[in-house]
């Protein structure tokens, strides 16, 4: 039993029943949400162009009225695109808390006006990349990538090992969020949550050996063939 | 046909070579061989050979006459590969995505991909679960997962390295009538006896070395008293 487990059950019949125990967060990367929407029928390449332009406009931008625009555009386009609420959020947290914090540090050092853009222009595109990777399968993505990278043979580089070098990271980032947690609960288990070494060691050690592992298994299914 | 010929593998140590395994010289033809050993015994590097996954240090290994380290690729494609930890074989973030990637090997595009892969969860009962996040999957369904996803691509012959050890009772019997009811070869790695015991054909390894090859139950049996526990 995990340490979250652990005390959630401790306090049963003492306090009253707890918040069920709840999976380990692993952000809004691979959180496709299958769903009949007009966002979903949009092809990849097109929703890849919108974000790149979108992102490289946003840094331009001065005005904390088009940013908060932007951080609304975002917020309707992820209403538009049906996924799950309460998943979403909980996904998104930690970015905006994190974006509120840059925002208050940019308070305290340009104003308020600065803090408005910074704030919401993270937001804004934490949000659209969100709505590409839950509107979009990875299997789709890999095409679109693969289609979009053809130019780069010219310099030796194989598309499909871009496209799925990505893929891998979509799946590797939460897989390594869940592997903290693994590591983290196996130090609390021993009383050693407090020592770093307890937790840098075995994490950098499993995550090489996932690595190998994975390298084993794609190699094994051919898919680098 | 899987045929090792004189075939060893050894590695470098930090004080000079160690063999992991001893040139060994197989026939394997049987539909069903199970590869049984203590841990650390090499039967993983044996299975590794089949695939091309390991290459041997010397002596040949050959599927179907092709060899694994001029036609590696070829022989990958005849011999799909489950490993016993099917996390780090799922590379996607969905089990259709997963298996839709291991039929990119056979050049079929977009809607064709994702209709063929949904045929093939369907026929391992997972098709209720082809939009959920892999993460969300138990055990016993992410391997069966990794198992649809090699067999995806229709391999000749499969080998599974300790495909049930991470696995409770229930799964490890799915798992095992799965693989038993299947029209390829298969080599299975495996700890469980019982399982071994349906196999054509044994290999027992010990230190590096296929100290016995036959008929299951005295395989088994010999393998019971190379471990000294009784029968």
């Amino acid at each position: 039993m995990s340490g979250r487990a652990e005390r959630a059950a401790g306090g049963r019949g003492r306090r009253g029943r707890r918040r069920p125990v709840r999976p380990a967060w692993t952000g809004p990367l691979g959180l496709y949400s299958p769903r009949a929407t007009w966002l979903h029928a949009v092809p990849p390449g097109w929703k890849f162009g919108a974000v790149a332009v979108v992102s490289i406009a946003m840094t331009f931008v001065r005005e904390p009225v088009v940013a908060l625009g932007a951080l609304v555009v975002s917020l309707a386009l992820l209403a538009c695109a049906r996924v799950p609420l309460r998943g979403t959020l909980r996904a998104l947290g930690p970015f905006v808390v994190l974006a509120a914090g840059i925002g208050l540090f940019q308070w305290w050092t340009r104003g308020w006006a600065a803090a408005v853009v910074t704030a919401s222009t993270l937001t804004a595109l934490v949000v659209l990349a969100t709505v590409v990777t839950a509107t979009t399968r990875t299997d789709r993505m890999l095409d679109a990538l693969v289609r979009g990278a053809r130019p780069l043979r010219r310099v030796g580089l194989d598309p499909e090992v871009l496209a799925l070098a990505v893929a891998l990271m979509l799946r590797t980032i939460p897989a390594l969020v869940e592997l903290v947690g693994e590591v983290r609960d196996a130090a609390r288990a021993r009383g050693l949550e407090r020592e770093p070494r307890a937790l840098l060691v075995p994490f950098a050690l499993r995550t090489v050996a996932r690595a190998h592992a994975t390298g084993d298994a794609l190699a094994a299914r051919g898919i680098l063939d | 046909m899987i045929e090792l010929d004189a075939a060893s593998v050894c590695v470098e140590g930090p004080s000079g070579e160690v063999t992991i395994l001893s040139p060994t010289t197989l026939t394997l033809t049987e539909r069903r061989v199970s590869i049984i050993g203590a841990n650390g015994s090499g039967k993983s590097t044996l299975a590794r050979l089949v695939n091309g996954l390991a290459l041997p240090t010397t002596g040949y290994v050959r599927v179907d006459g092709l060899d694994s380290h001029d036609d590696g690729a070829a022989v990958r494609r005849r011999v799909g590969f489950v490993f016993s930890d099917a996390d780090s074989q799922i590379v996607m973030p969905t089990p259709l995505e997963d298996v839709a990637l291991s039929l990119r090997r056979l050049g079929l595009r977009g809607r064709e991909r994702t209709d063929r892969a949904r045929a093939i969860l369907a026929r391992y009962s997972l098709d209720h679960l082809a939009d959920v996040s892999v993460h969300a999957l138990s055990g016993g369904q992410k391997q069966l997962l990794a198992l649809a996803g090699v067999l995806a691509t229709e391999p000749s012959i499969l080998v599974c390295d300790e495909p049930t050890t991470l696995l409770d009772l229930r799964w490890r019997t799915t798992i095992t009538a799965l693989l038993a009811a299947l029209d390829q070869q298969v080599v299975h790695v495996t700890h469980d006896l019982d399982a071994a015991l349906l196999a054509d054909r044994v290999l027992v390894v010990d230190e590096g070395s296929v100290v016995f090859d036959g008929e299951a139950r005295t395989a088994v049996a010999h393998y019971r008293a190379l471990m000294g526990t009784p029968a």
